[in-house]
């Protein structure tokens, strides 16, 4: 691992809490619904860095928030979280954002860059990551899955615009920065 | 430093983090599979005693809970429909349960107390190539720069609002990690230039000031 690459996932890893922190967004193109960006930036993490430092990024994220930081949207944090009915979310984030990075470089080149982000971000970031937070919702709450996956269907929309928002922000993203695309400096 | 933190001296905070962290696991164990309502509210009457005996102020963070209630409404409800009210009750009080225990970790143990706990856990990083003492350098610098990132931002939402009149768009992310992604390349460069090597071990790692948070 160089330098760069360590800063790059800690920075990155800062940007996802600070996108839980701010307030809300209005999103244009969904009618004005209020988000908050954490998983967006979660879905960035592995689109932009790539799937082993992205994911490295959001493991330094839930790392942090084991240790304590009030960084998660909402500012909640804290061991708290871990046996919490959300846990399977934010677990689901690791191998969401690694899963995101792979879909998104294994995509065709002559696919618009867009394009294939929102649907690495809608793989990654949306079936992965639901995957495992129904399983852990089903597994705190003690309902069954199908149950489970019902409580979670109220995110749902939210978070599809989300990986939308993943190929909008990563067409507008200068392409130097997006390491993952080029060989890897991991 | 940001955290849950609360700085006060109870005979909590006294304990050893390593021991608290097993405490919590092993309670954590023990309640997931409990399904009678009635032992999980003793548990929880327990829990509220002990955040009693620790004075006003920590008692008061059980307020920290509250994020928590939407979920639970929606698991009550649900499983209230489809099974019984003795299995949402048991749900929503083992839920209680567990996050209100584990938060009293958090509310008791320094960050610093935590991440010695677990730093023991990097030295298998070593044979990875990788210098076991960078997840605290990578965590020093995530905390260092929400703040940085939260300035930037702000600076941008202001320039945004005065150039368009309208409310904050998407469009100022893209922007902004690319940022970033360059900060952390100078970042980068300083580290080195001050000696900071990622991959050697912990052993030959020259003492350095910003390789700790």
């Amino acid at each position: 691992m160089t330098t760069r690459s360590l800063v790059r996932i800690a920075l990155f890893a800062a940007i996802i809490a600070a996108l839980g922190l701010l307030p809300k967004f209005d999103l244009p193109f969904a009618g004005g619904v209020p988000i908050t960006a954490q998983s967006l930036g979660v879905m960035l993490a592995g689109v932009l860095l790539g799937p082993r430092q992205g994911a490295a990024a959001v493991l330094l994220v839930i790392f942090v928030v084991a240790l304590g930081a009030p960084i998660l949207a909402g500012g909640r944090g804290g061991l708290g979280v871990f046996v919490g009915p959300t846990v399977g979310f934010l677990v689901g984030w690791l191998p969401g954002a690694f899963v995101a990075g792979l879909v998104f470089q294994a995509l065709p080149q002559r696919l618009p860059v867009g394009v294939s982000a929102a649907l690495a971000a809608f793989v990654g970031g949306v079936l992965v990551i639901y995957a495992f937070g129904i399983a852990g919702l089903s597994m705190i709450s003690g309902m069954s899955l199908a149950q489970a996956a019902m409580a979670s269907l109220v995110f749902l929309p939210g978070d599809i615009v989300k990986a939308i928002a993943t190929g909008v922000v990563t067409a507008a993203t200068p392409a130097p920065i997006r390491v993952s695309r080029a060989v890897s400096s991991t | 430093m940001i955290s849950s933190y609360v700085s006060r001296a109870t005979w909590l905070h006294r304990v050893p983090a390593g021991p608290k962290l097993i405490a919590i696991a092993v309670l954590s164990l023990a309640v997931l599979p409990l399904t009678d309502w009635r032992w999980l509210a003793l548990g929880l009457g327990a829990l509220l005693l002990l955040y009693a005996s620790l004075g006003r102020d920590m008692f008061g963070r059980l307020a920290l809970l509250k994020p928590l209630f939407p979920f639970l409404i929606v698991i009550a409800l649900i499983q209230a429909w489809m099974e019984s009210w003795t299995g949402a009750a048991a749900s929503v009080l083992r839920i209680l349960l567990m996050v209100a225990a584990a938060n009293l970790v958090t509310l008791t143990t320094t960050m610093q107390d935590l991440m010695s706990a677990v730093a023991p856990a990097f030295g298998p990083l070593a044979h990875l190539g990788i210098n076991p003492r960078a997840p605290a350098l990578a965590v020093a610098l995530l905390l260092r720069f929400i703040p940085v990132l939260l300035e930037t931002w702000s600076r941008r939402e202001d320039a945004w609002r005065a150039r368009t009149g309208r409310r904050v768009s998407l469009r100022l992310l893209a922007p902004f990690v690319g940022d970033a992604m360059r900060m952390a390349d100078q970042i980068a460069e300083a580290l080195e230039a001050r000696g900071f090597d990622p991959s050697i071990s912990s052993a030959r790692q020259q003492e350095g000031p910003h390789d700790h948070p």
